[in-house]
């Protein structure tokens, strides 16, 4: 039996992340039914999307314009770089509006299993970046993962050789984290980490 | 099909958006996969990181199946090495080692005994030690024990300076001088307990890797595990 329209677009649809095959038919179904209201901006938004977003040359993030509204902002400190592993945590930084620096969007991690290697990652733009004396400090916020931590160390040692100081963001007890529920390793980080009150 | 048993874990690969694929180096049944459902979730993630020590229950229908599992965390030894760039280099280079050889679903007690020997002392001033003899140990796990007892060629127990790249013998010092460019040199910690230094754990290293690389990784497509390879570069950056 063909494939119906119907069918193509549910199955499209059940390839987006939280959707699965129930959800997507219900996704479906809706867009279908409100055709003007949500069908037709979709598409449109979709299109624009698609011809317009593109990726920062400098950084990676994702914007309408390379170089990105943050590379091109004169409000940011030129002085502060701060790496992380993907688009998503540029933007989980920004929604919290604690840093007012510049970013470095590497792509991934290092991962021995998943065979990523410096090479798949932005590590050699990121040291280049680091290198042209505009930069006082590279922050480098990881996940606390082996694999992130691993990617961490590794950057920091390229860096060494260059005048850039190198920091890392805090692991321990998260905000409104209780003692009890933690696990021994963030603990156990938590308590390396402690300093005077 | 249902068993419990304490594990390692080795490794995690994400599967689909919530799962992911567990590999384990357990205690009664080797090297194990499983999936995790929900295990890519925020609250479960933590557990599953190389080198933490779980409790793990695995169930299928099927024996031959991948079957899932549930774990709970024993101790988080990953935690421990976080923060040291040389430690954490050393702990993702032995799950890495470990996830390249053992066969899977095929018991090593005494490999897992000395791994987790191993990340015992992680965060112990001796922590290099015990990895070499732990790379050692599985090599003999593995089948390709090495005979450090006496030497090839004289039979001598003492002065052993050397280890025949060939057939993994010990050398004598007055056996071995004419060959030396050609044999690894034998940390003296491998045969009995004796101080090391950063220089005799670059060697020690060298030796389990020459035998690690000929009898299981050159058979790899992927060759050396590039953890190994990087935890290696750490070392002998510090030597030099």
């Amino acid at each position: 039996m063909p494939d119906s329209a119907i069918d193509h677009l549910v199955r499209l649809l059940g390839r987006l992340p939280g959707l699965g095959p129930r959800s997507a038919r219900r996704v479906a179904l809706d867009l279908l039914r409100h055709r003007e209201q949500l069908l037709t901006p979709l598409m449109q938004a979709l299109e624009d999307a698609s011809e317009k977003v593109r990726e920062c040359g400098t950084c990676g993030n994702l914007d309408l314009q390379d170089p990105c509204g943050i590379c091109t902002d004169p409000k940011r400190d030129r002085s502060l770089l701060c790496v992380v592993e993907d688009v998503a945590d540029l933007w989980a930084l920004e929604r919290a509006q604690v840093f007012r620096g510049r970013y470095h969007v590497l792509g991934g991690v290092l991962s021995a299993l998943d065979g990523v290697g410096p090479e798949d990652l932005r590590i050699a733009a990121l040291v280049d970046r680091a290198g042209n004396g505009e930069l006082s400090e590279v922050i480098l916020a990881m996940n606390a993962t082996v694999d992130g931590q691993t990617t961490a160390h590794y950057i920091s040692d390229r860096l060494k050789e260059g005048h850039v100081a190198v920091s890392r963001l805090a692991h321990g007890v998260p905000v409104g984290g209780e003692l009890d529920y933690l696990d021994d390793g963030t603990l156990q980080t938590a308590l390396k980490a402690r300093r005077p009150l | 099909m249902d068993w419990t048993d304490d594990g390692i874990v080795l490794g995690l690969r994400k599967h689909g958006e919530n799962d992911t694929i567990v590999t384990l180096f357990t205690h009664e049944h080797g090297r194990h996969l499983g999936i995790v459902h929900g295990g890519n979730g925020r609250r479960v993630r933590g557990i599953y990181q190389p080198g933490n020590l779980v409790r793990a229950r695995w169930r299928a229908r099927l024996s031959e199946h991948l079957g899932s599992f549930t774990c709970e965390l024993v101790r988080s030894f990953a935690g421990t090495a976080l923060d040291d760039a040389l430690r954490l280099a050393a702990l993702t280079s032995a799950c890495a080692v470990a996830n390249a050889s053992l066969p899977e679903r095929e018991p090593h007690a005494a490999a897992y005994r000395g791994f987790l020997g191993f990340l015992a002392v992680l965060d112990a001033s001796n922590w290099p030690s015990a990895y070499v003899r732990w790379e050692l140990l599985l090599l003999a796990e593995l089948g390709y024990g090495l005979d450090l007892a006496a030497c090839a060629a004289t039979g001598s127990e003492t002065d052993l300076l050397y280890v025949s790249p060939r057939t993994g013998r010990a050398v004598s010092a007055g056996a071995g001088a004419p060959y030396a460019d050609r044999l690894l040199p034998l940390p003296a910690f491998l045969i009995r307990d004796a101080a090391w230094d950063t220089a005799a754990i670059r060697d020690g290293l060298r030796l389990t890797g020459h035998f690690l690389d000929r009898h299981i990784f050159a058979s790899r497509k992927e060759g050396e595990p590039p953890a190994r390879t990087r935890f290696m570069g750490c070392m002998l950056e510090k030597t030099t």
